[in-house]
């Protein structure tokens, strides 16, 4: 504990860039997440290769997609922002599908009856109850992407993973910890307040 | 607007995943203004039948005409926002309060706000509740006649030209049901829509048609008058029907009725 009593700085401005990580990501795999769970819903036949597929990348090893992202893109920012936005996929996407797939048929059925558009539908009714279910997919992935963020301090610092690899190379056990620690107190806080707003998104 | 005729011309149905008609080769008109019961068992095709009129289920044969239209030729959209639907699950949506449901359609179709309100208080009025104490509430906080009642003020929220109504009532106790029942008798009679009603009741078929359609296995059983159902069944599937359950109630009534009218 004393290296975080000692440095409450440092470890707050890499628990900064932990979370600017993590939320750009996140972002970055909603943006994709959410089409692919529409069209998975809308297309039975190809949900399950859809999902299969994200199922498939969210089971490689992280250091296995890392190592393979730094040859691709070098050291930095970019290897680890784009395998968090692959392996978010699975959580998210299936959580789109689930969220969706479980809106009130009947509500559906008068949506349409009474003269919404597909997309009228889907914006209006589908969505906005699918919702809490996919701030859960959201929450889920925060918590999983907040641990295997820490692997960016291995290939190009950035995020508390700097303190665990840099305690590792220079023998620093209190260093470790105080990655660690700080890590699993943002997963925790990130668990507590999405599970606020995946309440206050519930209706009824 | 002036209540609609609905027409179908040698309508069939079939469905993807089926080897035979849902609904095979009927014509039927039904007058403006008129409120006509499908009447069958459940899987006799009544509710494709209906389902058709918004093109809810696509046709395998045949024409279906609202007012002379052709609505296969019609956008299903607009066609849909221009009659009222109601279904015996209700379907109320969950995200949206009472006055939300109800305006869904004269949003839809871009009225303002203010005449919005105003028509959500005056059908929460029509339907028998108090506007100032069901606008606001969620889905979730009303009984299932309750429910039941913003569902068809829903239907009829934008002045429809037709109301399709699929077994509204299947899902509340009797004493609701009777209650709706007769709710409705008044509001149809007062907005003279055109009224298509499934059900498999043939007590609420009794009480509500100005004309019945007893459907089975995918056809036209019979059709008319409830009296003349009664007096002339056509099938001995319809007689078995009109004498199903309590039958001596329903000649009472039905005889009853028809001295009336002849007074």
């Amino acid at each position: 504990m004393n290296y975080l009593a000692a440095h409450p700085w440092r470890v707050a401005t890499l628990a900064g860039t932990h979370v600017e990580l993590i939320a750009v990501a996140l972002a970055a795999a909603l943006l994709f997440a959410v089409p692919i769970g529409i069209v998975a819903v809308r297309r039975p036949r190809v949900a399950p290769w859809l999902l299969g597929t994200l199922g498939a990348i969210y089971t490689i090893p992280s250091l296995a997609m890392l190592a393979v992202f730094v040859e691709a893109f070098g050291l930095g920012f970019t290897p680890i922002f784009v395998a968090l936005v692959l392996y978010a996929q699975f959580m998210l996407a299936r959580n789109v599908v689930a969220g969706i797939a479980g809106v009130d048929p009947a509500q559906v059925d008068a949506a349409r009856g009474l003269g919404m558009s597909p997309a009228q539908v889907l914006r209006r009714i589908e969505f906005p109850q699918a919702l809490p279910v996919l701030i859960g997919g959201v929450r889920i992935a925060a918590i999983a992407m907040i641990a295997i963020a820490t692997l960016g301090g291995y290939v190009g610092g950035v995020g508390l993973g700097v303190l665990i690899f840099n305690g590792l190379t220079l023998h620093q056990p209190q260093m470790i910890a105080a990655g660690s620690i700080a890590a699993s107190a943002l997963a925790i806080v990130a668990d507590a307040l999405l599970r606020l707003a995946e309440r206050s998104a519930r209706y009824g | 607007m002036n209540p609609s005729t609905i027409r179908f011309e040698a309508v069939s149905v079939r469905y993807p995943a089926s080897d035979r008609y849902a609904v095979e080769n009927i014509s039927l008109e039904v007058r403006g203004g008129e409120l006509v019961v499908l009447l069958g068992p459940s899987g006799s095709g009544k509710s494709t039948l209906l389902r058709s009129v918004n093109r809810l289920v696509p046709l395998a044969a045949g024409r279906v005409f609202v007012d002379d239209a052709d609505i296969g030729e019609l956008d299903a959209v607009e066609l849909r926002r221009s009659i009222g639907y109601v279904i015996q699950a209700v379907g109320l949506f969950a995200n949206m309060t009472v006055a939300e449901n109800i305006a869904v359609v004269p949003s839809l179709l871009g009225w303002d706000r203010r005449e919005i309100a105003e028509r959500v208080d005056d059908l929460l009025r029509l339907v028998g509740l108090d506007p100032a104490r069901y606008r606001d509430r969620r889905p979730s906080a009303l009984s299932g006649g309750e429910a039941q009642r913003i569902g068809v003020a829903r239907a009829i929220a934008a002045k429809p030209r037709a109301l399709l109504m699929d077994e509204p009532f299947g899902a509340v106790d009797v004493v609701v049901r009777t209650a709706l029942q007769r709710e409705l008798v008044r509001i149809v009679a007062e907005l003279q829509t055109t009224t298509l009603f499934v059900t498999h009741d043939v007590d609420e078929a009794f009480r509500l048609a100005d004309r019945i359609v007893v459907i089975r296995g995918g056809r036209i059983e019979q059709s008319g008058a409830p009296f003349e159902l009664f007096e002339n069944p056509a099938t001995p599937y319809v007689r078995e029907l009109v004498h199903a359950g309590d039958d001596v109630y329903r000649q009472y009534f039905l005889r009853g009725r028809e001295l009336l009218r002849s007074q």
